[in-house]
C-alpha cells in the first residue's frame, strides 16, 4: 500500500488520479494486496504485463518457471507456508490450460491463489484467434471465482475481488483473464481499494450459540470423545484455539493429511493420522468412539473408507466454515458454523476440564501393536535393503523436526506422512484431494519463497520426479535452496502395491525406468549425491542438509515395500489391515 | 418459506435409501446479474449427472436481481445438497428448494397447426376451447395457438392435435412464485450491511433425512 501511495498521489484523499496502463494498474494493485513475489511464464497475451513488469524489479520478485504448471504448484507452495495469497501469471492458450491441474489442486485443497491470465484482444474473443482458448468456461469447475476482464478500468477492483474472494472463508483459487487491449488500454487510475465484502457473498457463516452450546453438552456426557482434524485449523489459524481446547478437555485428536503439524507431532493427544494409510488406532477407534469431533475437514472417502460403517454409533459434531460440507459425506448431531477461530473458543469455554486416561490408553495400546506389527520394522529395517520410513526417521533425527516436508504424490507421500515429525504448523506441503504427481519439486520452490529461514525439504518418488522436473531449472537460475530427496524404488509403488494387493501381482505398466538424477541434477549446476548403503544414509542426509545451497540426494529402496496399515477400498476404517 | 435450511421443514415422504422419494422440486435462486453465473450453476448439476429438466432465469422483484427457476427430478436428500454448493457460487444470494404444492407454477406451450384443418374440423376448435388455448397468430397456411399451464395440461394439447397434424410444438421453461414468500426485498437490504442478521445466514441443518447420500 505505502509503495503505491509513494507513487500515486493517494487518490482518496487529493482526488488526483493518474493516467496509467491496465498492466501498470494491475501490478499497482498486487503491490498494494502485499504481493512480493509472483510464478510465472510470458508469453504473446501477457507480453503488456510483463513489459510493465519490467520496471517493478525491486517491488516484485517474479519467478521464471520451466512449465506454467510448475508455475502454480510453486504458488501453492508459497501460499500453504506462507499463510499469503500465491500470485501466478501465464499467457493465453496453452499457458492457460497448463495452470488447470494446479487450480483443481488448490480448489480441492483450499488454497488461496490469484492466477492472472493473458488473453487475446477483445475483439478476437471467440474468433479461435491464435493462442485463444476460452480459459474462463475451461477453469469454472476448478476455480472458486473466475472473471474476464475486457476493459483497464475493470483491473483495480476485480483484483481487490479476487484477494478478497481466494483469501477469506474457505479459501480457493481465482482466475482473472485480462484481455490484451485491457492490458495496454490507459485509463485514470483512481487508486487501490481493498474489497472487504461482496453482497451476494458470505465468507463464513454466524456463529449460532445454541449449536455451541449443543455441542458442549455433547463433549462433557461423552465417555469416548475422539477429535479429527484437518486443514481447517490451519487456514483459520486457529492452533493456538485447537490446542486449548483439546487440552483442556482431554480429548485425543487425530489428523487428515493436510491436518498435520496443526498441534506438533508428540503432543501427547496427538493419536495420529487418519483414513487409508493412517494409524491404527485412529482408524477403529472412530468406529467406537461415542462422541466424534471434526474440526476442519471434509470427511473424504480416503478418511472415512466405507461410509455407512463409518463411525455409525457416534453422535458427530462439525465445525466448519463451509455450509456445503456439513451433512455432505457424514450426517451431522450437532453443525458448528463458523471459523474455528471464533467456535473454538467458545466451545473451549463451555466445555469441562478433564482426562480420558483409559481411552487415550486405549490408542496408545494400538500404537504398540501398530509399532509391533509395521512401524518398527518400517524405521529400523533388519532388511538389507533401506526402507523408505528409515530415511524419513534419519531426516528427523537430524533436523528435528523443524523443516519443511514437501511430499509428491504415492507410497513416499504415505510414508513421509506418518512419519514425518512436525513441531511447527504450515510445515507440511502435500496434494491431499487431488493426489497430483509432479506436485513436490514445483511446490518446493514456492515453499521457499514463502518460508524463506525455514530449510524446506522435498520428498519425491522416482515417477512423480519425472513429472517435473524442469523445475531444476528454476532452482538453477533463482539458486534458491531446496533439499530434494528421492526415494526410488523403481517402481511406481503405489500402484504397484494395488496390483499385488488386489491384481494378483500383475504389474501392469509400473516398471518405470529412471535417468540418473544425480547426473541430470549436475546438469542444472545442482549437487547430488547417491545412496545404495545404509551406512552411508546419515552421512549423506547430513551433507544434504549442510550443504549451501540446493542438493539432489537419490536414496535407493526396497523395491517392493508396502505401505500399511491399510484401510482397503471398499471396507470400513474399523477393517484397517496391519499386513 | 422452504429454503436450503428448516425454515418452515417440509416434512416428504421418506424412501429407504436416498433420504426420501424422488419427485420434482423447484429451486429457486436469487443471483447478481453475471456472465458466465449460468455455467457454474450448471455444471453443479451435470457433475453429478443429474438432468435439469427445465431452467428459467428472469428478472426479480429488485432490480439488478436475476432469479433462476430449476425444475429438477430427485430426493430431497440430494436437492438440498445441491443448492449448498449452488448457494456456496460467489453471485448467489440465495437459494431455495420447493415442491410443487409450495409453489403456483405455469409452462407455456405454443402449437402451430394447419388453419384449413382447423376451419375444416369443427371438432378442432371446440377441443381448443376446452384446453384453454387461445389463437396468437392466424394465417392462412396455418395457426399458432398458446396455453398456459401445468406439465399435462400442455402435454394433453399435443396429444389432441396429434392427429389433425401437429407442425410444430413448443414449450417454454417453468416459472414459478413461491407460495409463502415475502420476496427478495427486506432479505437484500441485510446481505448489503458487513453484518448481517441471522435471517439470511440460516445455519441449521438438523437430522433432516437419516440416510447418508452417496453418489
Amino acid at each position: 500500500m505505502e509503495v503505491a501511495q509513494q507513487e500515486l498521489p493517494a487518490p482518496a484523499k487529493t482526488k488526483e488520479t493518474v493516467e496509467v496502463s491496465g498492466s501498470v494498474a494491475l501490478l499497482e494493485s498486487l503491490i498494494a494486496e502485499g504481493t512480493d513475489t509472483i510464478f510465472g511464464y510470458p508469453g504473446g497475451a501477457i507480453m503488456p504485463i510483463y513489459d510493465a513488469l519490467y520496471d517493478y524489479n525491486e517491488k516484485l520478485n517474479h519467478v521464471l518457471v520451466r512449465h506454467e504448471q510448475g508455475g502454480i504448484h510453486a504458488g501453492q507452495g508459497y501460499a500453504r507456508t506462507s499463510g499469503k495469497v500465491g500470485v501466478v501469471f501465464a499467457t493465453s492458450g496453452p499457458g492457460a490450460t497448463n495452470l488447470v491441474t494446479g487450480l483443481a489442486d488448490a480448489q480441492i485443497d483450499s488454497t488461496p491463489l490469484v492466477c492472472i491470465t493473458g488473453q487475446v484482444f477483445a475483439h478476437l474473443l471467440g474468433t479461435d484467434a491464435f493462442q485463444e482458448t476460452d480459459v474462463i468456461n475451461i477453469t469454472t469447475p476448478v476455480t472458486k471465482w473466475n472473471y474476464q476482464v475486457t476493459d483497464a478500468n475493470e483491473i483495480p477492483e476485480v483484483i481487490a475481488k479476487a484477494f478478497y474472494i481466494a483469501r477469506s472463508g474457505r479459501p480457493g483459487p481465482v482466475l482473472i483473464d485480462i484481455t490484451k487491449n485491457a492490458q495496454i488500454q490507459k485509463f485514470n487510475f483512481e487508486g487501490y481499494t481493498a474489497c472487504n465484502h461482496i453482497r451476494s457473498y458470505r465468507p463464513k457463516p454466524i456463529v449460532r450459540k445454541q449449536y455451541v452450546e449443543e455441542a458442549a453438552a455433547l463433549i462433557n456426557q461423552a465417555k469416548k470423545p475422539f477429535v479429527l482434524f484437518g486443514q481447517g485449523v490451519i487456514l483459520g489459524s486457529a492452533e493456538q484455539e485447537f490446542k486449548a481446547f483439546i487440552e483442556k478437555a482431554g480429548i485425543p485428536a487425530a489428523w487428515t493429511i493436510l491436518g498435520v503439524g496443526a498441534i506438533p507431532t508428540d503432543h501427547p493427544l496427538n493419536v495420529g493420522m487418519l483414513g487409508m494409510h493412517g494409524n491404527y488406532g485412529p482408524n477403529v477407534l472412530t468406529n467406537e468412539c461415542d462422541v466424534l469431533i471434526a474440526i476442519g475437514m471434509r470427511f473424504d472417502d480416503r478418511v472415512t473408507g466405507r461410509l455407512d460403517k463409518y463411525a455409525k454409533q457416534a453422535k458427530v459434531i462439525h465445525l466448519d466454515i463451509d455450509p456445503a460440507e456439513i451433512d455432505k459425506n457424514v450426517q451431522t448431531t450437532v453443525p458448528v458454523w463458523g471459523d474455528c477461530k471464533e467456535t473454538l473458543p467458545l466451545l473451549t469455554e463451555l466445555v469441562e476440564a478433564k482426562q480420558h486416561t483409559e481411552w487415550l490408553a486405549k490408542f496408545n495400546d494400538y500404537t504398540r501393536q501398530e509399532v509391533e506389527a509395521v512401524i518398527h520394522n518400517e524405521l529400523n529395517p533388519s532388511t538389507e535393503e533401506m526402507t523408505m520410513g528409515e530415511v524419513v526417521r534419519v531426516l528427523n533425527e537430524l533436523t528435528g523436526g523443524d523443516a519443511v516436508i514437501v511430499t509428491d504424490v504415492g507410497q513416499h507421500q504415505m510414508v513421509g506422512c506418518r512419519y514425518a515429525k512436525f513441531n511447527k504448523t504450515r510445515s507440511n506441503v502435500t496434494s491431499g484431494g487431488l493426489g497430483t504427481m509432479g506436485f513436490a519439486l514445483p511446490a518446493a520452490i514456492g515453499a521457499k519463497f514463502g518460508a524463506q529461514d525455514r530449510p524446506v525439504v522435498a520428498i519425491i518418488g522416482d515417477g512423480g520426479f519425472q513429472m517435473t522436473l524442469q523445475e531444476l531449472g528454476t532452482i538453477m537460475q533463482t539458486g534458491i535452496d531446496v533439499k530434494i530427496i528421492i526415494l526410488n524404488n523403481r517402481f511406481l509403488g503405489m500402484v504397484r502395491q494395488w496390483q499385488e494387493l488386489f491384481n494378483e501381482r500383475r504389474y501392469s505398466f509400473v516398471d518405470i525406468q529412471s535417468p540418473d538424477f544425480v547426473r541430470v541434477a549436475s546438469g542444472y549446476g545442482i549437487a547430488g549425491k547417491t545412496v545404495n548403503d545404509r551406512a552411508e544414509l546419515t552421512p549423506a542426509l547430513e551433507q544434504m542438509l549442510n550443504h549451501d545451497g540446493s542438493f539432489l540426494l537419490e536414496v535407493m529402496v526396497t523395491k517392493e515395500n508396502n505401505v500399511f496399515p491399510m484401510v482397503p477400498q471398499g471396507c470400513s476404517v474399523s477393517e484397517i489391515r496391519l499386513k | 418459506m422452504t429454503n436450503i435450511s428448516t425454515e418452515n421443514k417440509k416434512v416428504l415422504p421418506t424412501g429407504e435409501d436416498l433420504g426420501g422419494a424422488k419427485q420434482e422440486f423447484n429451486i429457486t435462486v436469487y443471483t447478481e446479474n453475471q456472465i458466465g453465473l449460468l455455467n457454474r450453476i450448471a455444471i453443479i448439476f451435470t457433475r453429478r449427472k443429474i438432468n435439469i429438466d427445465s431452467l428459467n432465469t428472469s428478472p426479480s422483484e429488485i432490480d439488478s436481481i436475476h432469479r433462476f427457476t430449476i425444475v429438477i427430478n430427485e430426493t430431497e436428500d440430494v436437492v438440498r445438497k445441491l443448492c449448498r454448493q449452488i448457494e456456496k457460487q460467489v453471485e448467489v444470494l440465495k437459494v431455495y428448494y420447493h415442491t410443487n404444492a409450495d409453489v403456483i407454477w405455469q409452462e407455456m406451450a405454443l402449437y402451430k397447426v394447419s388453419t384449413n384443418v382447423i376451419a375444416e374440423q369443427v371438432s378442432v376448435e371446440r377441443l381448443l376451447r376446452e384446453n384453454g388455448a387461445r389463437a396468437v397468430v392466424i394465417r392462412k397456411d396455418y395457426t399458432v395457438f398458446e396455453t398456459t399451464g401445468h406439465r399435462e395440461e400442455t402435454e394433453s394439447l399435443i396429444k389432441i392435435l396429434q392427429p389433425f397434424g401437429l407442425i410444430e410444438f413448443v414449450r417454454s421453461a417453468r416459472v414459478a412464485i413461491i407460495k409463502d414468500s415475502e420476496g427478495f426485498n427486506a432479505k437484500l437490504r441485510e446481505f448489503e450491511r458487513l453484518e448481517p442478521g441471522e435471517e439470511v445466514i440460516e445455519n441449521e441443518y438438523l437430522n433432516q433425512g437419516q440416510k447418508v447420500f452417496t453418489m
